[in-house]
Parts: C-alpha cells; sequence; structure tokens
C-alpha cells in the first residue's frame, strides 16, 4: 500500500500542484482525479462532437450555404417543412363540356398534377409538392404528396435498413460466437477469419462486391449458375430496384457480422462454467442450458449488440456511395447519403445539417425505447 | 558528437536562409494533380522555367488529390488562406468567382488569340481563368467493323443524323457479336454524367437551364426536346443497346478494347490505348446531330488568381508565361490532353495534322460547347446526373424532368438567382 506521500512524489507535477498536501490522493480526491482522467477524451468530444452538433442545430433552422456571397438569414422550421412535410389530395377526373368523364385507352383520365402543384394561385399549400403514391377511390384519386419524395424514400429505406440488420447481425453474430467459443484446435484461427472482414476498410468492401454482384459475369450469378447446372438467370443485383437493398444488407451484415461476434464471445466467457455443471447435473439438455444459463448471461452483452447495431446501421452510408449512388430509382437512398450530398455536395450545408438533426432525433429515440424495453424489472 | 550537431545545425541555417539571399517574392500557386506524374512534372517544369526567366516572382506550388482539393480552396477561402494563383475545374469557376474567391485576369491584349473556346473561362463578361488545355469527346469505334456492317462513316461536315445512329446500334446489336452495342459510360457515376451526356440533351434542342436568363429551366429542360431526348435515352436501356447504370467500372476501362462493346462514347484521355490495341483501326468519331448540331462538352482544369492575392501581377505573368505554345504542346506530349491552340496542336506529338489525335483537335474546335456558366452549377449538374439515372432506370420521363426543373428553380430561388437578377 502506497502512502499519501509516496504517492504525491510519484505522481506528475501539475497532480502535485492541483492536491492538498496532506490528502491521500486516493481515497479524498477520487472525484477529481476521474475529472482528469476524462479531461482528455472530453475535450476531443467537445470540440469533435458536441460542438459541431450543436452549430448543426443552429444552422439547420437558416439558409446558411457553403459557397455564397449571400449571408445566412433565419428560416425558422422552413428546411424541415421542405423535407417532412406531407399531404393528401384527390385529383377528379378531367369531364368533357356536358360533364362526363373522359376516357381514354380504357382509364380514366386525370389533370395533371404539376397543374396544382407548380405556382398554382388557387392551390398555394400544394406549391412545390410531389406524388409520393396514389390510390384510385371511386372516380376520383387520391394522391399523397409529400415535399421531399427523395428524403422520404431514404427515410423509409433506412428504417428497413436497421429493422433488418438489427436482428440478422445480431442473430448471426450469436450463433458464431457460439460455434467458436468451444475448446477446438485452431479455434483462434476460425475466430481470426471471421473477424478478418472488419479490418478492411469498407470502401474497399464495397467495391470489391460491387464486382460480386456485377449483373453479366459477377462472382454470384457465376456461382448460382454452377450449383442450379445452368437454369439460373443471372440478376442485376445492383441494377434492380428490388434487389439493390437485399445486396446491400447482405454485404453490410457480412461485414461487420465479425465485430459483433467478437462481443458476444467476450459475454459468453463471462459466464462461469460453474453454472453449466450445475446445469449439466441437473440434468439440462443443449437448450436448455442456452435458454436459461447463457441467454440470462448475456443480458447486457445483448442490450449492447443491438442498440450499436441499430446506430450504425442508421448510418449507413459508404456502401451506397461506392455501390449505387442511392439508385436505381432510389432504391437504396439513405438518410445519411442524402445529408452529405445535400450539405457538400450541393452546398446546401443548412438543409444537410436539418436532417442530420432529424437522424439525430430519430436515433435518440429508438436508442431509448430500447433501453426501456430492455431494463432490468425488478 | 557536439560537433556533428553544430554542423547540422549550420546547413539547416544556410539552406533555409538560401531563398532569403534571392529577391524574389513568393507566389503560392495550388495544384489539383497530385498522384499524376506526366501532368505534374511539365507544370513542375513551366514552373522552374518561370522563376529562372525573370527576378521578381518565384512561384511555390502546393499539391493536393484531385478529390480533395475543392474542399481545400473552400475552406482556405473561409478562413483567408487561399493562393495567389488557383487551378480551377471550369465549371466551378463561375461559383467561386460569385463568391468572390476569384479576380479576373489581367492579360496583355491578344495574349488569348487563337484559344479554343473551352479553355478560356469567361463569367459576367470577364476572363477568369484559362486552360492550356482541353478535353474531348468523341465515338470510339473500329473501322473494320463499321466496314464490315456496311456503316457509313461519319465526318465533322456530316456526322450521324439521330435516326442513322440509332439504326447503326441496331444493326451493330442484331449482329450479336457484342455485349451492347454503345457503351457510354455509366459506370463512371458523377461529374461524367454532365459533361458526356448533357450534349445530347443540347443536340435534340433542349438544355439543362434557359441560357437567356439562368434563372429558369422550364420549358427547356422539359420541353418537347427535353421529352424526345428522354425517350431516346430510355429506349437506349430498354433495348440492351447500352450497359445500364450497374455497369461494371472495370468493363467500362477495358470493354471496348476487349470487344465487349462496338462504340463507347469516351475521352481523348483514353485515346492513346485505343490506338496501340487497333492502330489505324480506331476510329474516333463526332457526336451525332439529333437536330440541333453535334455538340460535345468542353472546358478542363483552368489556371486563375484569387481575390486575395496581394501580388495579382506576379500571378497574371505566371498565367500568361504558362500559356506559350511550347507549354502547351508538352502537356499534350506527356499527359495526351488536346492543346488549347492551333498553333501547338500543329507542333504537338500527338495532335499535328496527320498524327494520331488530330480529329480531336477538329473535334472541340468544331462542336464544343461549354456547360451552363452560372454559379449554380454544382445543383444543376447533380439534378441533370440524377434524372439521366433515373430515365436510364426506367422513371416516368415527364414527370422525371418536371421534378428536376423543379429542384434546378429552387435552388436558383434560395440563391435570390445566383446575381442574375432579382428572384
Amino acid at each position: 500500500m502506497l502512502t499519501a506521500a509516496e504517492a504525491r512524489k510519484n505522481a506528475p507535477l501539475w497532480v502535485r500542484l492541483l492536491l492538498p498536501k496532506d490528502a491521500p490522493l486516493y481515497q479524498r480526491n477520487d472525484a477529481l482525479f476521474g475529472w482528469l482522467m476524462a479531461f482528455p477524451a472530453l475535450l476531443i468530444l467537445t470540440v469533435f462532437l458536441v460542438i459541431p452538433f450543436l452549430m448543426a442545430f443552429v444552422v439547420s433552422f437558416t439558409n446558411q450555404r457553403l459557397i455564397s456571397p449571400n449571408p445566412a438569414e433565419w428560416m425558422g422550421l422552413r428546411n424541415f417543412e421542405r423535407l417532412l412535410s406531407v399531404r393528401a389530395f384527390t385529383l377528379e377526373p378531367e369531364r368533357d363540356d356536358s360533364g362526363a368523364i373522359v376516357y381514354q385507352d380504357g382509364g380514366i383520365v386525370y389533370p395533371r398534377l404539376r397543374n396544382f402543384t407548380r405556382k398554382n394561385p388557387n392551390y398555394p399549400e400544394l406549391d412545390g409538392l410531389r406524388e409520393f403514391t396514389s390510390w384510385q377511390s371511386g372516380d376520383n384519386r387520391t394522391v399523397i404528396l409529400v415535399a421531399d419524395v427523395v428524403f422520404l424514400r431514404a427515410l423509409i429505406n433506412t428504417l428497413v435498413f436497421a429493422s433488418v440488420i438489427a436482428p440478422l447481425q445480431g442473430g448471426l453474430a450469436l450463433l458464431l460466437a457460439l460455434l467458436l467459443n468451444q475448446a477446438l484446435p485452431f479455434i483462434n484461427v476460425f475466430r481470426a477469419i471471421y473477424f478478418a472482414p472488419v479490418v478492411v476498410s469498407m470502401v474497399v468492401v464495397s467495391l470489391l462486391w460491387r464486382f460480386i454482384y456485377d449483373g453479366n459475369n459477377g462472382l454470384l450469378n457465376n456461382l448460382l449458375g454452377i450449383l442450379s447446372f445452368g437454369s439460373f438467370q443471372p440478376v442485376d443485383w445492383l441494377g434492380n430496384p428490388y434487389t439493390a437493398l437485399p445486396a446491400i444488407m447482405a454485404m453490410s451484415v457480412w461485414q461487420a457480422v465479425g465485430f459483433h461476434m467478437v462481443i458476444w464471445l467476450a459475454g459468453l466467457q463471462t459466464i462461469p462454467a460453474s453454472l453449466y455443471e450445475a446445469a449439466s447435473l441437473d440434468g439440462a439438455g443443449g437448450w436448455q442450458k442456452f435458454r436459461f444459463v447463457t441467454w440470462p448471461g448475456l443480458r447486457n452483452t445483448a442490450v449492447l449488440v443491438l442498440i450499436v447495431i441499430t446506430i450504425q446501421a442508421m448510418g449507413f452510408f459508404v456502401q451506397v456511395d461506392v455501390m449505387t449512388r442511392g439508385g436505381p430509382l432510389d432504391a437504396t437512398q439513405s438518410v445519411v447519403y442524402q445529408a452529405v450530398q445535400r450539405g457538400y455536395d450541393k452546398q446546401d450545408i443548412a438543409e444537410g445539417s436539418a436532417i442530420s438533426v432529424i437522424l439525430f432525433a430519430i436515433v435518440f429515440v429508438i436508442s431509448m425505447t430500447q433501453r426501456y424495453l430492455t431494463r432490468e424489472r425488478r | 558528437m557536439n560537433r556533428i550537431l553544430a554542423m547540422l545545425l549550420l546547413i539547416t541555417l544556410l539552406l533555409s536562409a538560401a531563398p532569403l539571399a534571392s529577391a524574389q517574392t513568393e507566389l503560392s500557386l495550388w495544384y489539383h494533380g497530385a498522384g499524376n506524374p506526366e501532368e505534374r512534372a511539365v507544370l513542375l517544369n513551366v514552373i522552374e522555367d518561370f522563376n529562372a526567366s525573370q527576378s521578381d516572382w518565384s512561384v511555390v506550388i502546393e499539391e493536393f488529390p484531385q478529390e480533395s482539393y475543392n474542399s481545400s480552396i473552400v475552406a482556405a477561402a473561409l478562413s483567408g488562406d487561399l493562393p495567389d494563383i488557383i487551378d480551377v475545374d471550369a465549371p466551378v469557376m463561375p461559383g467561386w468567382a460569385w463568391s468572390g474567391y476569384m479576380a479576373p485576369l489581367n492579360l496583355s491584349e491578344g495574349a488569348l488569340d487563337g484559344f479554343l473556346p473551352g479553355a478560356v473561362g469567361v463569367y459576367n463578361g470577364e476572363v477568369y481563368a484559362v486552360g492550356l488545355w482541353d478535353a474531348v469527346v468523341a465515338i470510339y469505334a473500329r473501322r473494320s467493323v463499321l466496314e464490315a456492317n456496311d456503316i457509313r462513316i461519319p465526318t465533322l461536315e456530316e456526322p450521324w443524323t439521330g435516326e442513322e445512329f440509332d439504326a447503326v446500334l441496331e444493326t451493330l446489336q442484331a449482329t450479336g457479336d457484342f455485349e451492347n452495342a454503345f457503351d457510354v459510360g455509366m459506370a463512371w457515376k458523377g461529374e461524367w454524367y454532365t459533361y458526356a451526356f448533357s450534349p445530347f440533351l443540347q443536340s435534340f434542342g433542349g438544355d439543362m437551364i434557359d441560357r437567356e436568363t439562368y434563372l429558369t429551366a422550364e420549358g427547356v429542360f422539359n420541353g418537347e426536346a427535353g421529352l424526345a431526348f428522354g425517350e431516346w435515352w430510355q429506349s437506349l436501356f430498354e433495348r440492351g443497346l447500352v450497359p445500364g447504370t450497374s455497369q461494371d467500372p472495370a468493363d467500362r476501362d477495358t470493354g471496348f478494347l476487349d470487344g465487349k462493346y462496338a462504340l463507347q462514347w469516351n475521352g481523348n484521355w483514353a485515346a492513346r490505348a485505343a490506338v496501340e490495341a487497333f492502330g489505324d483501326d480506331a476510329l474516333f468519331l463526332p457526336a451525332p446531330d439529333f437536330g440541333s448540331g453535334s455538340t460535345i462538352g468542353a472546358a478542363s482544369w483552368q489556371f486563375g488568381i484569387s481575390s486575395t492575392s496581394e501580388h495579382p501581377e506576379g500571378a497574371n505573368a505566371f498565367i500568361e508565361f504558362a500559356i506559350q505554345d511550347e507549354y502547351l504542346v508538352d502537356f499534350s506530349n506527356f499527359g495526351g490532353l488536346a492543346p488549347a491552340t492551333a498553333s501547338a496542336a500543329a507542333m504537338s506529338d500527338l495532335y499535328h495534322e496527320g498524327g494520331p489525335l488530330e480529329v480531336f483537335f477538329g473535334l472541340s474546335q468544331a462542336q464544343a460547347l461549354v456547360r451552363p456558366v452560372t454559379p449554380g452549377y454544382a445543383n444543376l449538374s447533380l439534378s441533370f446526373e440524377k434524372a439521366v439515372t433515373d430515365i436510364a432506370d426506367g422513371a416516368d420521363i415527364q414527370d422525371t424532368l418536371d421534378a428536376a426543373v423543379d429542384e434546378i428553380e429552387q435552388d436558383i430561388e434560395d440563391n435570390g438567382g445566383y446575381g442574375f437578377g432579382d428572384m
């Protein structure tokens, strides 16, 4: 046990100056010491995370541009309205002079939507809106108009992405961890193999998978062709609106699954072997051991893995940027990709900031909900 | 030991003092081409010659990778650290000029006589930048393939008409020898789309924006000409004549050389590889004429002067020095670029009369049309890129063009007309 005097002698000069002379360092100044230790990390987080976010929050209410001689003005909620406005609108059929509905090619003819949404003084509330989806209701057509079709697609894609990725990637990682948590020869080699994609940069992975997914002679199409003895028709994985997002999901899971496998492994190894021995003595089978020993023991790990995957998934960007740039037909737009494209490429930093603020709010709500649902019930 | 240290110190002092000995004032130049060894070597040579040719100025180069160059300039402008001489991509120049990053050039009378129109960066009636070269796009083809299919070889005076071109593509596709008849380069997502495909729209009689006012795109982009362009463009993909938006980048680079594609829409930078692969069989053909003349994009990287430079007369002197034919020829010979003047072209290895790439110079002189000269170009280009991508992927043409127009006009309005009038 170190005496206070010895500890002070060994401590750096600034610590010695800050602390009272006769205080036992490790008893009375824990809190101060803690803050001192945390100070470098806090400083970096504040400068590079907290301040930029606060700036983005302020900028999202203005019309600040990246490059412009025009001064920024306070715009209130305009940016958010432009991103999130939704309206329903009923289109009435075109009628001829006698008031009868006009038909053409077997369908009812409607006036062009753009007549209402483009600078029409009778419908100022529709100005600049675009059709998101529509359906038939009697002779009329009900149209859902939104201010920003692309952003809405991005938002939906991102939510779909996260809700598929979180259970899939978490579950797969757990399965791998269970398989690799055995005392087999060369087990570390397998662990290294599954972890390898995590170490490779996402940009490189995306580039490689672009070749794998190639529509004509990609690896995946060739493989499926061989496995099905040539009966498989090649699919243009990234060029088809229906397969592009699932293709990116599959790649993302493959890339990141090793990381969460390691976290699960760490969780598995905290469960004492004595519990399994006791369970065996009680006559528990494999599934019962997992259900009543392993799973309860992994509770905290599960919460961590779920939240981390969700947050990472909400921010997916690199895959889109390298592989599809949001296409085909907006099938792979993501919220972060739109934030970058607008804030940076389109130089509309205010709108990009508004998107970031919206994303922050969504991630915050999701994380809090997950925390609440997975809380310990006493 | 101490003696060695003392010696080292002395040497360092001497070395750092050496530049101070000369009376030359330093001018900084920022360059985008780190990672392009040929071009860089020529530029370094120009700088060396300039520094040796007079005793007032000494140009010092600082290099950036192309991907981060523009953001470096923007960051420097915000923090007031712009260099004296700026290297600028032509379509970006109006934005920088409008934002006050750049000052007009002040060259001696007649210095730019004989320059290709694309090499002179004019905004608001003043010359802000000048290029030492231009890039040119053509249809890559093989004489043997065209002749085997009884296809007329077009000329500058008589390019393929739209209908003729369509028939050519159908014929080539029907031979079954090629995966696709024509490769337009969908793998090169980004500025290539606007640079390479907007000339087709212009040849149909449309444009991305009304160049009279630069305030509206209604009826220009989404009018009849735009619709005709959109229908033709979409049909290329529907008929399988052209590889789609998911094209493999490797196929883009080697597909024409490997015989996967019969024709290719590509720039002069790839011409040397084609000549090496096919020799005299390689042809570089003018853009088809869809009714309003054939057009190709123009203007590449250029040099200009920052508005905050303390020595604009020195910066002007350097630019005037650099645009001598001698250096234009060097850039062309070593970098494969099209020289910016006819006299330089005549002296260059690739573009002289009878030279392998001579045709490109003619194309640039005859067909080049610069991209819209507006500070809003960045947005314009992205809207155009999205529209042609979505149309290629099968989106409704009129809706897509209308959406692009709305987006473009919204942006112009948000920016108070970009200096072209009140909005």
